[in-house]
């Protein structure tokens, strides 16, 4: 195959992703969704010792959960909310008349209680606060999704709907701020274990505007964001696959998340993104996985 | 300036307790979230018609009313001066 190509044309020429004519949204095949199918059952061996509790949400979370996250004010070109029709038969009779003659027929729709969830641990905190207190100890759970940001892009490694895997904890401050550390150290082996070049560094997530700047500079000062990066796309910096967020108190306080002593829980993440890992292993060991060198696929497959 | 800033920050920056702080009282101590500190930026932004440059946009420059006072005492100036 034409390596001068971009790697999204190669994947698509490869039938791993399939195109639907959206950037940023792509079909998985079978042999794309095995990678990420294995890649998860690593990060099981790695993460499940410490026996979480897993949840599995929809990719779609309580309207009134994300006005309360507060995602609106820092990442409001991201989300996605889902609209249905609401109206009578006569309103269908002209949302028809629009579609048939070419007219915008979306201004008819109304939110619904829906919205796509930004990150796969968004449904989780206000989910945990309604159980009361933290046990002593702190919570730790393990969580997956696939998650949605309106960014359409011909990177492959920035879809629009992609899969998050996540650990949360939740606690004192001194565990969750171990925690990451521990997961720090954690992926980075764990990304030498299949062969990937890893550096990890300092970040920001995208704040919208203005404010969105001082944002950024204060979650980089406070050292709250790394991220695991690994080359992936040509001429461009290397693509985050793992982050590693400290949100201070910021969840507990905004969800009333209490420890068993009664202060406001702090709260962590470790995140995988899911298709960027399986992109960055097509990328440094091929388009063929029976290809891949024998170490990569004795971790992978066993 | 100072009683205006303690206006500013019970107002935008949700710290109705600002009217008795010390002048070197650390705002986030006292109660001021990230998000406060971001609208109190933009209020005193509108107020003064300065704006922040990005060396400027972080928590320290607005920990204490004696440091938002002097930042915006030299933003001022730098305009004036321009």
């Amino acid at each position: 195959m034409d390596m001068q190509l971009p790697l999204l044309d190669r994947l698509f020429a490869a039938g791993l992703l399939i195109d639907t004519g959206v950037d940023g949204l792509y079909g998985r095949s079978g042999a794309f969704e095995d990678v990420i199918t294995r890649f998860e059952a690593v990060i099981d061996g790695l993460g499940g010792v410490d026996k979480p509790e897993t949840i599995r949400f929809p990719p779609g979370m309580n309207r009134a959960h994300f006005e309360g996250s507060g995602y609106m004010k820092s990442f409001p070109q991201l989300a996605g909310t889902i609209h249905s029709f609401c109206g009578c038969e006569l309103d269908h009779v002209s949302l028809l008349t629009c579609m048939e003659e070419g007219k915008d027929w979306t201004g008819q729709q109304q939110a619904t209680d829906i919205v796509l969830t930004p990150a796969a641990c968004y449904p989780l905190y206000p989910t945990i606060a309604k159980r009361g207190a933290l046990p002593a100890g702190g919570g730790l759970f393990d969580l997956q999704s696939y998650c949605f940001r309106h960014e359409p892009s011909k990177e492959p490694t920035r879809m629009q709907l992609f899969r998050m895997r996540e650990y949360v904890r939740m606690g004192k401050p001194t565990d969750v701020v171990a925690f990451r550390q521990d997961w720090m150290e954690r992926g980075t082996k764990l990304m030498e274990s299949v062969g990937l070049p890893v550096e990890i560094d300092v970040a920001n997530d995208p704040f919208f505007g203005r404010a969105g700047k001082m944002y950024k500079n204060n979650q980089r000062n406070q050292n709250l964001k790394f991220e695991l990066l690994i080359p992936v796309n040509a001429n461009a910096g290397p693509t985050a696959c793992m982050s590693f967020n400290y949100h201070q108190d910021h969840f507990g306080k905004t969800w009333g998340l209490t420890t068993d002593d009664g202060e406001t829980a702090h709260t962590a993440c470790v995140g995988f993104g899911l298709e960027r890992i399986a992109l960055a292993l097509f990328k440094h060991h091929g388009l063929d996985v029976n290809a891949w060198p024998s170490h990569v696929r004795k971790t992978l497959w066993g | 300036m100072k009683t205006q800033i303690r206006e500013m920050l019970a107002q935008y920056a949700s710290l109705p307790s600002a009217a008795g702080l010390d002048d070197d009282a650390d705002l986030y101590a006292a109660g001021m979230s990230s998000h406060g500190s971001v609208q109190l930026m933009l209020a005193l932004e509108d107020t003064f018609d300065v704006e922040f440059p990005d060396n400027l946009l972080n928590r320290k420059s607005f920990s204490t009313i004696a440091i938002i006072e002097q930042t915006v005492n030299q933003l001022v100036a730098g305009k004036e001066a321009a």
